[in-house]
């Protein structure tokens, strides 16, 4: 073979290459959006549609049936939310829950990880024990505190009579009834920010904090210099969820005071007026403006804490 | 003074001072167990109280002053609980619902998963972003739009309605391409060599190397779709159709102040939960472990 039949044939095979390089570039965009395609409709469809959907409706005398679904409002919707004194009622219960629940949640948890943490005997019997209720169903744990938070013959109550206490109106005193919420998702959820500060724990290395005692460094003072600023990441981790979870609070109270809204609607939060507004009085598009006034919320502040820990983190 | 002489005493102290270490480590211990021990009762009070409320005869759990006994034990309360309601169906519905979620979450988020972590295709990245934002989107605000949606549909009422809406799970997709993202390529070059397709890829080696982040999710799918209260309670009117934590939320307004068969509902509502927990817990445990470690 000549050295120019060599070249010609190069040349042929590299144009051929090319082409099909190209081709398996196609071929390779179709498969990957392949797998990805089904996942995608079902995303799109059930998660980004009705975010859409909902700014849609909010902006329309929509009720339930689609009725009212082309009587267009402006921001009628939202101007007549922030004039409603019962949003405003149960945007105050749903941050003042928030406010309540979120350090309780977080310092249980992490005091009970540290407790665990330590080389204990059963240390796995406890961590099923602090865990387990947060897998039960959210009406088995209202029914069973609902039990417990009953007068005269309620548990709570017989123990504190027994110990010479007053009774507490755990369901019925507007001034306590949201406490009762509190108390109840503290048992139900704790567990799992508990898990997350045991797997943090987990991961420090037992040298640092042999090394701090040997520097003298006592118990506490280790929790203190050593421990918690590692656990910083998973700190700010459960914050954020903890919160998110919070500002979303409506179930358990839901069940808990059997589907009304507490002693003088001092149980009810945002996603309950959301709920009620849509399903009892079928206000569709009143509740769609309410939604995206608490999505808008829920985005703020999470966006907040984010900026905040990611800044410190910088610092540290 | 030989050096030996010197190194006594220096060694002696050091043994001293550890073993007071241990013995303060071991006092320390010994409180920390003696305080876990009073919350663990703390913590499991209530779900033994259920039970023990659940086996008295119904005259007797409004007996004052409180108690733990009875007169008798008795299995009245579960008996009747299951003549009076429809716990049965709704043990069936929430199964066949999480059961199809949980199978299907993993499909999809596989699928998809597998894709963004072996093949290099355009647009690849931009919609990695778009399906790791919906972790922002929370679900409760969803649930009017999602009702308009499903009348529109015609699956008001239906395991269809009950499923759909919670098939699309970002967080599956997010841990499976973490999981697929620490296996090594050259477990499939010879497969690739054969000419085998990247489904057959997917299937036959991807797949089987992924168990435990399948059981992760599958796990995890389940059992927050059993959980699921607030979009089966919006979706579901009639009895039939239910899911245990729905159903379980009306027999407080339906049984009255029989407190023994509330709770009776509630034990038997929360025993198969708490069984497949004990069963799985390594992977529950983990998975959490996992997700907060690298989020």
């Amino acid at each position: 073979m000549s050295d120019v039949s060599l070249q010609a044939q190069a040349s042929g095979v590299q144009a051929a290459t090319q082409e099909r390089r190209r081709s398996r570039r196609w071929r390779t965009d179709l498969i990957g959006i392949g797998f990805v395609l089904p996942f995608l409709i079902v995303y799109a469809l059930f998660l980004i549609w009705p975010v859409i959907l909902g700014l849609r409706m909010s902006f329309f005398n929509w009720t339930i049936s689609s009725i009212g679904s082309s009587d267009f409002l402006g921001l009628a919707n939202y101007q007549e939310l922030f004039g409603d004194p019962a949003f405003w009622h149960a945007l105050g219960v749903t941050l003042l829950f928030t406010i309540i629940s979120t350090p309780l949640l977080v310092i249980i948890a992490l005091a009970l990880a540290l407790l665990v943490n330590r080389a204990i005997p059963a240390g796995g019997l406890f961590r099923t024990v602090f865990f387990a209720p947060f897998v039960l169903p959210v009406s088995v744990v209202a029914l069973i505190w609902n039990w417990l938070y009953q007068p005269g013959f309620g548990l709570v109550n017989g123990i504190l009579t027994e110990l010479g206490l007053k009774e507490v109106g755990w369901l019925s005193d507007p001034s306590i009834a949201l406490l009762s919420v509190v108390i109840m998702t503290v048992w139900w959820t704790v567990g799992f920010n508990f898990l997350l500060y045991l797997a943090g724990l987990q991961q420090i290395p037992v040298e640092l904090n042999e090394a701090a005692s040997l520097d003298g460094a006592g118990a506490w003072a280790r929790i203190r210099r050593v421990t918690i600023p590692l656990l910083r990441r998973t700190t700010s981790l459960v914050i954020i969820l903890q919160v998110i979870a919070s500002l979303q609070v409506f179930q358990q109270a839901y069940v808990l005071f059997n589907g009304t809204d507490g002693p003088n609607f001092s149980t009810r939060s945002v996603v309950q007026y959301i709920y009620e507004s849509g399903f009892t009085t079928y206000r569709v598009g009143f509740a769609s403006a309410m939604s995206y006034v608490l999505f808008i919320v829920i985005l703020i502040v999470s966006l907040g804490q984010f900026v905040l820990f990611t800044r410190q983190r910088g610092e540290a | 003074m030989s050096i030996q002489s010197i190194a006594q005493p220096v060694r002696a102290r050091a043994r001293e001072q550890a073993s007071t270490a241990l013995m303060r480590r071991r006092t320390a211990n010994g409180a920390a167990l003696v305080v876990l021990v009073v919350l663990a009762i703390i913590w499991i009070v209530p779900i033994l109280w259920a039970i023990d409320t659940s086996l008295k005869p119904e005259g007797e759990t409004t007996a004052v002053p409180v108690s733990w006994l009875a007169s008798h034990f008795t299995l009245d309360a579960y008996i009747s609980t299951f003549a009076t309601t429809n716990l049965p169906r709704w043990f069936f519905n929430s199964f066949l619902t999480s059961a199809i979620i949980s199978v299907v979450t993993v499909i999809l988020a596989s699928l998809a998963a597998f894709a963004f972590s072996r093949v290099s295709f355009r647009g690849k990245n931009i919609l990695f972003w778009i399906i790791l934002a919906g972790i922002m989107i929370p679900g409760q605000i969803l649930i009017v739009p999602l009702f308009t949606q499903m009348q529109a549909f015609g699956l008001v009422d239906t395991y269809w309605g009950i499923i759909l809406p919670q098939l699309a799970s970002p967080i599956a997709v997010f841990i499976f391409k973490q999981y697929f993202d620490g296996i090594p390529h050259e477990l499939e070059e010879a497969a690739v060599m054969d000419g085998a397709s990247l489904f057959r890829v997917y299937w036959q080696i991807w797949m089987p190397l992924a168990r435990p982040a399948i059981a992760a999710v599958a796990i995890f799918a389940f059992v927050i779709s059993w959980n699921n209260f607030l979009w089966p309670f919006i979706v579901i009117s009639g009895n039939n159709m239910m899911t245990v934590p729905v159903g379980l939320s009306t027999v407080q307004t339906s049984f009255g102040i029989r407190y023994a068969q509330i709770m009776a509902t509630a034990v038997l509502g929360g025993i198969p939960v708490l069984i497949v927990f004990l069963f799985f817990q390594r992977q529950i445990v983990q998975g959490i472990a996992a997700t907060g470690l690298k989020g």
